[in-house]
């Protein structure tokens, strides 16, 4: 057998970790995880980091951040291009199911402003319940089959519900119930975990350096980094949901994907929708 | 069926800012499909503006210009309530016109 | 980034260069190695953070050894192998140490 010397140096590092004693997760403590405490700290570090910005502002990831990118965006605004996925989306949620049922019989309010509510916690399931996951099951419920949740169909229609709740600051609740503090822990754990041969956690990018460019992007702050979902990007030529964002994210610092709508993707969407509480709907939106 | 183009012609003193948002696909033709067939080329080659049958605006256009193009531009010598109209003419013939008033 | 990040980073790339002795490479030699990589791909899986590079290297091993390419097949294996275990270390030691960049 030939020698491998260099891999040597990983198999010690392996051990030290060991060491150190990360092994298994330590056992939750519930009365540690005050998510309360946890918002508010995360909007006073990024309203003191940029005194400068509006604090509904914040909504408008690099727009906030970039007067140029500002400039032109408002300029786009006034014929966004999120325009036809936008229409697409109200014309698709009016249209009855083969059964004769709508999109509306399966949400508070028929499903009109209601998106600042999601995600939410299911008691009766115990998970985290997007909104793309919602519309999915009503769909299935209701004898059609499910949309991507990446793109196309479930993009115009999470377009037009969120305009619906444009300017309504997002509410998510938190249960008092162990597994709904679990759920947030388990995402803001994810949230500030490195991954990907790059090494980088959402953190890196949108807590250390929003504002900053990475190529030749300036990047969003954390804070209220979900309000203006769904979105059009120019890089994707078309819409895009939560989950393709977090599907390309994790691609772009090399860590291969979840699949969209999984465990973590969903409780990381809790979490950081959760710590923009107060913060206003601003989707669909726009971006570079 | 709906119309491809949206457009506002907003007239500030004597300049009109013209703004327009056109619904198409603009394929460069270089693109696979989920089956590894080529997207055939689909984009549009022409695009006029014209104010009182004079052309303010015309665009050679390519496969450089990306899908839903929006062009924003102004000129000159319009008054509120002429008529603008706006249109294309793609690679396969199609085309599309939309005439609007100045605001 | 703390001293344990950084010198596991450094370990990463200086194995994402590392060539063996050059020895004309078995086709049992590249199954081993092979298998040790796919295995260890597995367990990231597991943990839920897999590498796309590790992909990547396990896909070009495979097309190799298809094309009868033994040394590029067990090069490449080993390197996904090398690539999936920096990936354990990662999950393993991001478990306690993500708790270092939250914001309090």
């Amino acid at each position: 057998m030939r020698t491998r010397p260099t891999l040597s140096i990983l198999t010690a590092a392996l051990a030290l970790c060991a060491l150190i004693g990360a092994s298994s997760p330590a056992a939750l403590a519930i009365d540690a995880v005050d998510p309360a405490a946890d918002a508010k700290a995360f909007r006073d570090f990024f309203v003191k980091k940029f005194p400068q910005v509006k604090f509904e502002d914040f909504v408008n990831g690099p727009y906030s951040m970039n007067e140029d990118m500002r400039k032109q965006w408002k300029d786009k605004e006034q014929f966004p291009p999120y325009e036809f996925a936008l229409e697409a989306g109200k014309e698709m949620f009016s249209k009855p199911f083969k059964n004769g049922k709508h999109y509306a019989d399966c949400f508070e309010n028929g499903g009109i402003g209601v998106r600042q509510t999601y995600p939410t916690f299911d008691e009766k399931e115990g998970q985290v319940i997007t909104l793309e996951l919602a519309l999915n099951r009503c769909r299935e419920v209701n004898g059609e089959q499910p949309y991507s949740y990446v793109k196309d169909e479930m993009a115009q229609l999470t377009a037009y519900m969120a305009f619906t709740s444009r300017g309504k600051p997002f509410d998510i609740k938190i249960p008092n119930d162990p597994r709904a503090l679990e759920a947030y822990e388990n995402g803001k754990r994810y949230f500030y975990t490195r991954r990907g041969q790059l090494n980088f956690s959402c953190a890196s990018c949108h807590v250390q350096n929003p504002g900053e460019r990475i190529r030749a992007e300036v990047l969003a702050p954390a804070f209220g980094i979900l309000n203006a979902m769904p979105i059009y990007r120019s890089e994707w030529s078309g819409m895009g949901t939560t989950s393709r964002r977090f599907t390309t994210c994790n691609s772009q610092i090399r860590g291969v994907p979840l699949e969209p709508q999984s465990l973590e993707y969903r409780d990381l969407e809790y979490y950081l929708s959760y710590v923009s509480n107060g913060l206003p709907i601003s989707g669909p939106g726009a971006r570079p | 069926m709906a119309s491809t183009i949206r457009v506002r012609a907003i007239l500030n003193g004597d300049i009109t800012d013209v703004q327009t948002l056109i619904q198409h696909p603009m394929d460069t033709g270089l693109v696979k499909d989920a089956k590894g067939e080529i997207i055939p080329a689909r984009y549009i080659q022409q695009l006029s503006f014209e104010h009182n049958g004079k052309a303010v605006f015309l665009a050679d256009w390519g496969t450089a210009v990306s899908k839903d193009p929006y062009v924003k531009f102004a000129f000159k010598g319009a008054a509120k309530g002429d008529e603008l109209k706006v249109s294309w003419v793609d690679n396969l013939g199609a085309t599309d016109s939309l005439t609007a008033k100045i605001q | 980034m703390s001293v344990v990040m950084k010198n596991f980073t450094f370990a990463v790339i200086m194995l994402a260069g590392s060539v063996g002795p050059s020895l004309a490479a078995s086709e049992a030699d590249f199954k081993a190695a092979f298998a040790a990589a796919d295995a260890a791909e597995k367990e990231g899986g597991r943990l839920r953070n897999q590498w796309t590079t590790t992909e990547a290297a396990l896909s070009t091993a495979k097309k190799a050894a298809e094309t009868g390419n033994f040394d590029q097949a067990l090069r490449s294996a080993q390197e996904a192998e090398a690539l999936a275990k920096a990936s354990i270390v990662q999950a393993t030691s991001e478990q306690q140490r993500w708790k270092d960049m939250e914001i309090h």
